[in-house]
């Protein structure tokens, strides 16, 4: 299959290693990965903290992008969140205003074709064994978009234990938030603060060296929680383990990448 | 608790030392007060994971549960849909059992409607020449409707006792303090500070502190008041259209006594307790009882309808109360937030009220369901901060037995806040406005996008620090962006975007449609 | 106040516009999906085991005997429950045990009800599912007060009132819905210290069931 890429705005400035891995894994698998020209943000911070209209144009340009796509990999569960959940109505908010005939119709093509990384795997292609290789104690936190609003279930910790060497760990209270929510981490930093204790004590209980996710936002926060802490446990989105195999080690492929 | 925390406390609460959003703190504010509170957490952490563990066995006894919970949807948005149907059904057919019906636009109408029919009362009481001394007493159950419009102090100030005969509410009254939580109002308090207050209060010195204890105590102290006082307030449940019938919902038997001992009742209601008929209650008692307490079934659920010779009140008052609940109907998106029915699910689910608590909500409506309900009551003038003390991780939801989409009813207030504050000129002296505009700017150019990426890593670079791993971090930034730094670390920029990676790998962009000459994607 | 009511009416009705006549609307409420279990489907026995499962959870005591035995079983279960003065409605019409001084209920003032030790009644309505006594004021049940204020509630019920699932209750109750009801599933409680489920705040802390079966 020809994979379109769409790598999400804080994913393409601050984790590309998650992206590269995406192509990695996607390549082994046999498949051509593009990356569609124009791509910036689905607007989910705009829409989420209450700035409406500064995130709708943003709907048109993602679909001029991606329309001709046979399939769209986005690894983040959240920016698909967005696009399932809010993208048709304000396709139709467009509509009403003119100048956007029949867009709400292809957002509704399109978005049976737009996957998060996992379900990419596990639902579309129908595949938990990719090749990889981990020999690492991994714990996998459930972000929140993609446990209620995408109900990916188990199938991130089905591709985990595909992976040879890696040892799965539960995490207790695993469909607890870790307290990022988007503008949230900044305006209620506090109590942000206080749910990342819970959630970082629970990683550290399962004796994980690695905790894992379908979400950089998550681990973003979890990680900085974990650095302040000199904790020597680390993130790594699960799209990076996936793509380690023996030729790369256990670093996974941060190293190789970018840094 | 120190007395200089008390005092904030207090001073917190408004002139009448109620939980009033317009002029409680700030969401932020408050809650990184109660966070400091370590006994209060630990409450909170300790309640919220019993009652979640309860609801969660008894919910998965239910085959039919989700089908229930469509039910429950269904006829509550039904419900709204006819609401004024409903209503004048309601009070017809309590009319014709002998209640009587009384209509309130606002909390203030309603304080003085209740106020005069209790002093109606305690004029009949003193006419009957019996021993009057309970003649300016009042009972009470439990009722969010009441803490809403402040009925306590106006009926004190008319020269009444109220006593409140929750157990949670008598802790909270003896207390001087407000409810936290919908359905386990105390939550926040644990045995030994329940004991402290009882021993004071009560006059009981030798008080032990075990709850069979606590619970004994209360016991003997109300039950003098039921056998003796003649009038009660309640709030309600559910008021049932077809009957005219009124259900409460409860656990000690407190409700049963004040609502069959008293001469006078006078129920108030917000227009949003109506449920269509009778059966419909066969959907809800299965569903409010799960999700509130974790229990099969609540111990006591009363149904009566008007006045019954022989047996309960001779006289019975139904208070309807608006107080901002048609605004809450007239916004489409947001009506759900009345299909509510006081289960408290959400708070125990929720994991920012799990490190707060109900007060940092400054409301008697607090977690999930206030966070939506609260300021759409105050006309949204007030407590806009609370659609943005979520997370959006939808566990409310997920607990909801009549599915309101909570997340989405924030975001929707989220966006009805920023409209209001961004009106008009006010945005040039908004930097988070001025920011998200900007933002949105340079997401509609891939161009601009770039260039931002690029001159975001040039100054983040004079934050960057290296650990002793030799990795860059970031360990403090100015400003608001400071809220991150305060309890995480910020891993420095990558010094490649993932696309500058991609076109270095040598793939070529894929080509979108013809375009007119412009890159792709550029507006 | 009609003033206030005019008000808030037609606020609703500006905030989602006006319904359709009640007719129309009760056909709109007919039309609404009900995907939830209405019948049981447990067979008799099994029905009867689950109730008096349910009731012990509550800490209820359970007794079974046949319609011949119910005066003795009551002996034994109020000796059991350590009462001697026990309430009853009027027209209970039941078989009652020597040895205990029964006062029938004729309206006697709350501070009277509190002189009892204990109060005994039928029950019309039983749900097995959530262990559920329904009580209205009807014959044999007594008024609301009466099965309130007594610390000891005995109750009669028969195997056939009882009926597995709450929306099976709630058809049978449909003929009698403006009745004074009350729904008793357990002794009282609360749970309001530390989450603790503590046994009698108000309302009889003491519940013990007589269930009287049918024959074949």
């Amino acid at each position: 299959m020809r994979i379109a890429l769409f790598i999400t705005c804080y994913n393409d400035t601050l984790f590309p290693e998650t992206g590269v891995a995406v192509v990695r894994v996607l390549e082994r698998l046999g498949h051509e990965v593009v990356f569609p020209a124009g791509q910036t943000c689905c607007g989910q911070m705009h829409w989420n903290s209450g700035y409406q209209e500064e995130a709708l144009p943003l709907l048109p340009r993602f679909v001029r992008q991606f329309r001709d796509a046979e399939a769209v990999v986005v690894p983040s569960s959240s920016c698909v969140a967005m696009m399932r959940e809010h993208y048709p109505m304000m396709a139709k908010r467009l509509e009403q205003r003119g100048g956007h005939d029949g867009l709400a119709a292809e957002v509704a093509r399109l978005l049976e074709r737009v996957w998060e990384f996992s379900e990419l795997l596990t639902k579309r292609l129908g595949v938990t064994e990719v090749g990889a290789y981990f020999p690492q104690r991994v714990t996998c936190h459930a972000s929140c978009h993609g446990l209620r609003s995408l109900g990916l279930g188990d199938g991130p910790k089905s591709l985990l234990r595909a992976v040879r060497g890696l040892e799965l760990v539960e995490i207790a209270n695993e469909e607890r938030c870790c307290g990022f929510g988007g503008t949230f981490a900044i305006k209620n930093a506090a109590v942000s603060g206080a749910m990342l204790e819970e959630k970082m004590a629970d990683v550290l209980a399962t004796g994980a060296a690695v905790c894992t996710a379908t979400d950089n936002s998550c681990l973003m926060h979890i990680d900085g929680g974990l650095h302040r802490r000199r904790s020597a446990v680390r993130t790594m989105h699960l799209a990076e383990i996936l793509a380690s195999t023996e030729r790369v080690g256990d670093a996974g492929v941060r190293e190789e990448a970018v840094r | 608790m120190s007395a200089a925390t008390e005092l904030e406390r207090r001073g917190e609460r408004g002139a009448r030392g109620g939980l009033d959003p317009r002029t409680a703190p700030a969401f932020p504010v408050a809650a990184a007060r109660a966070l400091g509170d370590a006994q209060l957490r630990r409450n909170l952490h300790h309640a919220t994971e019993v009652i979640q563990a309860k609801r969660a066995r008894v919910v998965g006894e239910m085959p039919d549960w989700q089908a229930l919970r469509d039910a429950g949807e269904a006829i509550r948005r039904h419900t709204m849909e006819h609401l004024d149907r409903y209503l004048e059904q309601f009070e017809e057919r309590c009319v014709r059992a002998g209640g009587v019906v009384h209509w309130a636009r606002d909390a203030a109408e309603a304080r003085g409607i209740v106020v005069r029919l209790v002093e109606d009362a305690a004029a009949r009481e003193g006419q009957r020449g019996e021993d009057s001394s309970a003649a300016n007493e009042v009972l009470k159950i439990k009722s969010m409707t009441t803490e809403e419009i402040q009925l306590n102090p106006a009926l004190e100030a008319a020269g009444f006792r109220v006593y409140e005969t929750d157990l949670a509410e008598l802790i909270i009254q003896l207390g001087h303090d407000q409810p936290s939580h919908i359905v386990v109002p105390a939550l926040h308090k644990n045995r030994q500070q329940i004991r402290e207050l009882f021993r004071r209060e009560m006059n009981l010195p030798e008080l032990g502190e075990s709850p069979e204890e606590l619970a004994e105590a209360a016991r003997r102290f109300l039950r003098e008041r039921f056998l003796r006082v003649p009038i009660a307030v309640s709030g309600a449940n559910f008021l049932i259209a077809e009957t005219g019938g009124v259900c409460v919902v409860e656990s000690e038997g407190n409700g049963r006594m004040c609502l069959t001992l008293p001469r006078t009742l006078i129920t108030v209601a917000g227009i949003d307790k109506v449920v269509p008929r009778f059966r419909d209650l066969e959907v809800l008692l299965q569903t409010l009882p799960r999700s509130a307490t974790g229990e099969r079934m609540n111990p006591y659920n009363s149904i009566w309808t008007g006045v019954r010779a022989g047996d309960g009140p001779e006289q019975f008052h139904v208070v309807l109360l608006d107080n901002g609940r048609t605004e809450v109907l007239a916004d489409a998106e947001a009506r759900q937030t009345l299909h509510c029915i006081r289960c408290g699910a959400c708070q125990n689910a929720c994991p920012v009220y799990r490190e707060t608590g109900g007060h940092a909500y400054g409301s008697v409506y607090a977690g999930p369901i206030g966070a939506i309900l609260t300021p759409q009551l105050q006309h949204m003038e007030h407590a806009q901060s609370l659609p943005f003390a979520s997370s959006l991780c939808g566990a409310c939801y997920e607990v909801c037995p009549v599915k309101i989409n909570i997340p989405e009813v924030l975001i929707h207030l989220r966006n009805r806040v920023v409209k209001r504050r961004t009106a008009g000129l006010r945005v040039v002296g908004d930097p988070e406005a001025w920011a998200m505009r900007t933002a949105s700017t340079i997401f509609r150019s891939e161009r601009r996008f770039r260039a931002a990426q690029r001159m975001g890593r040039m100054a983040e670079r004079l934050w960057e620090r290296k650990d002793k791993a030799g990795e860059q971090w970031v360990t403090s930034l100015p400003g608001p962006l400071g809220g991150w730094t305060a309890t995480r670390d910020l891993r420095a920029m990558p010094k490649e975007t993932f696309r500058e990676w991609w076109e270095r790998r040598g793939k070529k962009t894929a080509q979108a449609d013809a375009g007119n000459g412009t890159e792709v994607g550029d507006e | 106040m009609s003033e206030a009511r005019a008000v808030v009416l037609e606020r609703i009705v500006k905030a989602k516009g006006a319904s359709g006549s009640l007719s129309e609307v009760e056909q709109m409420w007919e039309r609404m999906p009900r995907g939830y279990r209405v019948a049981g489907e447990r067979d008799r026995a099994s029905v009867l085991e689950l109730f008096e499962d349910r009731l012990r959870d509550y800490d209820a005591t359970v007794v079974r005997c046949t319609a011949a035995r119910v005066a003795e079983t009551l002996r034994s279960v109020l000796v059991a429950a350590g009462v001697r003065r026990v309430g009853v409605p009027e027209r209970i019409d039941l078989a009652l045990p020597e040895g205990f001084e029964f006062v029938t209920d004729e309206g006697m003032p709350a501070a009277e009800l509190n002189e009892m030790d204990g109060v005994l009644t039928r029950c019309g309505l039983a749900i097995a599912e959530t262990g559920t006594l329904v009580l209205q004021s009807a014959a044999g049940q007594g008024r609301r007060a009466l099965t309130l204020v007594p610390d000891v509630h005995v109750c009669v019920v028969r195997a056939r009132d009882v009926v597995e699932t709450v929306p099976e209750a709630f058809a049978r109750l449909a003929a009698t819905a403006t009745l004074p009801t009350t729904f008793v599933s357990g002794p009282s409680a609360t749970a309001d210290i530390e989450m603790t489920r503590i046994k009698g705040v108000h309302g009889p802390r003491f519940l013990h069931v007589v269930l009287v079966e049918d024959y074949g």
